[in-house]
């Protein structure tokens, strides 16, 4: 059984095998012209300006720069999906409020709305976060919606059995029981974050990983475009491992995590 | 045994100072009369089977007693405060390690300690800080009962709590029930299927058909000297539930030649 918290890589030799090869085959393709630079860097020109992007301090203050714009607008979309899943999940007159009006946002694409926020808050760091604020509520909140509705009411029949008020209720069974559903949502959004972030950059960046790869384009500098690619996959594998930590925490007591 | 006093036009003793007084109790879904005008008295410290057919409303009554069921205005029903419920699925919440189950929602500060005494009564003592998942279906059942005896309640209603568990388990319970009802002295009230466990553990016998108590036994034999009792109430309560037997314990009834097993129409 693996354990908790810690994401399933699978050191088998054999499955690094194929990645490596390829990672050769670029190589020599492109040592032998092949594969012309403005196509595709090589691998080993890639990691040379990687190198040189972090020495000269562009790649950080830029990544910085992305880092702050998910971190604000996840923040801001998760919360907002918690606090309307609670009032919509534990209260009928909240639910009849806020949940049509989930149910319509799910249905408008929310790339589709970048014009809009662009006219509204012109192209500065708003729209951006905005963006990614509206896509990340979504997720948290229908998950955490029906996480909630969907604990088992034997289990608030037990709790109301033995005395405990609906705070106690809402406290001790309905929010641990809903956890595991906010947890996978937080998941989705997480990686919708970074979607947006891609998205949201393309929107006139002057700073931020988008802006480094406009600027590459422009260049045709493929090899800032290739390490900017890598850190966004690095991102992404990075929001997933915290949510791994945190199920493994959180969740300790499941059966799929419970060690026999 | 507690005191009784023959009140006069009812049809059964009322006790003094019953914890649970149903007079007229009604209960209806829809269109459907779960109960029918019932009247239910319980004496302190008194065991009471609660025999039935399924979907007779066994479940329904507990529920009331447990207050569960808002739905009585108007009618009398008196229930104790202090009252723990017993399910037939264990119901811990998975995600608080077992002694936080057993001290759900207690006062005080002394919770760890009092639920740790509890758990040790019920034999649980070292699977304090188990998490519920990971516990026996006879275990779980354990800390349930745990769970309900940590309150002190003047009622403990169980809902067919042992129909889970395999026959051997069922043994032991019967007899930490029994064992923890004598120290303890709550009134019980145990909804059941089995005839045998209402005749081995109660004072009184209940059968509720078509939403009315329609037979009450009292036993009155001590609890371990039963066997003869057992010949005639089994075959009585049977046939109260629908089911026509012959005299006898389980292993001669099976095979007896005499006796037809009709299945009730419903
Ligand atoms: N919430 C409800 N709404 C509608 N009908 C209900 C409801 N609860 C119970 N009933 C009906 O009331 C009747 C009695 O149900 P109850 O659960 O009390 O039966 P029971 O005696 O406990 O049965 P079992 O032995 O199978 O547990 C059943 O016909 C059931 O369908
Ligand atoms: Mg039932």
């Amino acid at each position: 059984m693996k354990k908790p918290g810690s994401p399933s890589f699978t050191l088998r030799p054999g499955r690094w095998l194929s990645p490596l090869l390829l990672l050769l085959l670029w190589e020599a393709a492109s040592r032998t012209g092949l594969i012309p630079p403005r196509t595709l860097a090589a691998p080993s020109a890639v990691i040379e300006t990687l190198a040189e992007m972090i020495w000269s301090g562009e790649l950080p203050s830029n990544l910085l720069v992305s880092f702050g714009r998910v971190a604000i607008g996840l923040g801001i979309g998760v919360s907002l999906g918690i606090v309307l899943a609670l009032v919509a999940g534990l209260s009928r007159s909240g639910e009849v409020a806020i949940d049509p009006l989930m149910q319509i946002k799910r249905a408008i694409p929310v790339v589709a709305l970048a014009p809009l926020f662009i006219v509204w808050f012109g192209i500065g760091e708003t729209p951006k976060i905005a963006l990614i604020a509206f896509a990340t509520l979504f997720p948290v909140y229908l998950n955490l919606y029906n996480g909630i509705r969907g604990v088992d009411v034997r289990l608030v029949d037990m709790g109301r059995s033995f005395g405990l008020g609906r705070a106690q209720v809402i406290g001790h069974v309905l929010l641990p029981g809903a956890l595991p559903s906010l947890l996978v949502g937080l998941r989705y959004s997480l990686t919708i974050a970074i979607v947006m972030l891609v998205i949201a950059e393309q929107i006139n960046a002057t700073a931020g990983l988008g802006y480094l790869v406009n600027n590459a384009r422009d260049f045709m500098r493929t090899d800032i475009i290739v390490v900017c690619l890598m850190v966004y996959a690095l991102l992404g594998l990075g929001a997933d491992l915290i949510v791994r930590v945190i199920e493994g925490r959180a969740l300790a007591w499941r059966p799929s995590l419970v060690e026999a | 045994m507690a005191l009784t006093l023959a009140s006069p036009g009812a049809e059964s003793p009322a006790p003094v100072a019953a914890v649970v007084r149903l007079r007229g109790f009604s209960r209806v879904f829809g269109e459907t009369v779960v109960l029918d005008s019932l009247d239910l008295d319980i004496a302190p410290g008194e065991f009471v089977a609660l025999l039935g057919r399924s979907g007779s409303g066994k479940t329904t009554l507990l529920r009331t007693l447990a207050g569960l069921d808002s739905r009585h205005e108007g009618q009398e029903v008196a229930i104790p405060s202090a009252r723990a419920v017993v399910f037939q699925d264990s119901r811990l919440l998975p995600w608080k390690r077992v002694w936080k189950n057993v001290g759900l929602g207690l006062p005080g500060k002394d919770v760890r300690a009092r639920a740790e005494a509890a758990l040790r009564e019920v034999g649980l003592g070292h699977r304090l800080d188990a998490w519920p998942l990971t516990l026996s279906g006879g275990e779980a059942q354990r800390a349930a009962l745990a769970r309900a005896l940590v309150r002190e309640p003047q009622l403990l209603l169980l809902d067919e709590p042992f129909a889970a568990l395999d026959a051997l388990t069922r043994l032991r319970m019967h007899e930490l029930v029994l064992s923890l009802w004598q120290r303890h002295r709550p009134a019980v009230l145990i909804v059941t299927h089995d005839v045998d466990e209402a005749i081995a553990l109660a004072d009184r016998v209940l059968v509720l058909d078509k939403g009315r108590i329609v037979a009450e036994e009292r036993i009155e034999a001590e609890r371990g000297q039963r066997t003869a009792t057992v010949r005639r109430l089994r075959a009585v309560l049977l046939g109260h539930l629908g089911v026509e037997a012959a005299e006898g314990s389980y292993a001669d009834l099976v095979a007896h030649p005499r006796s037809t097993w009709l299945a009730a129409a419903e």
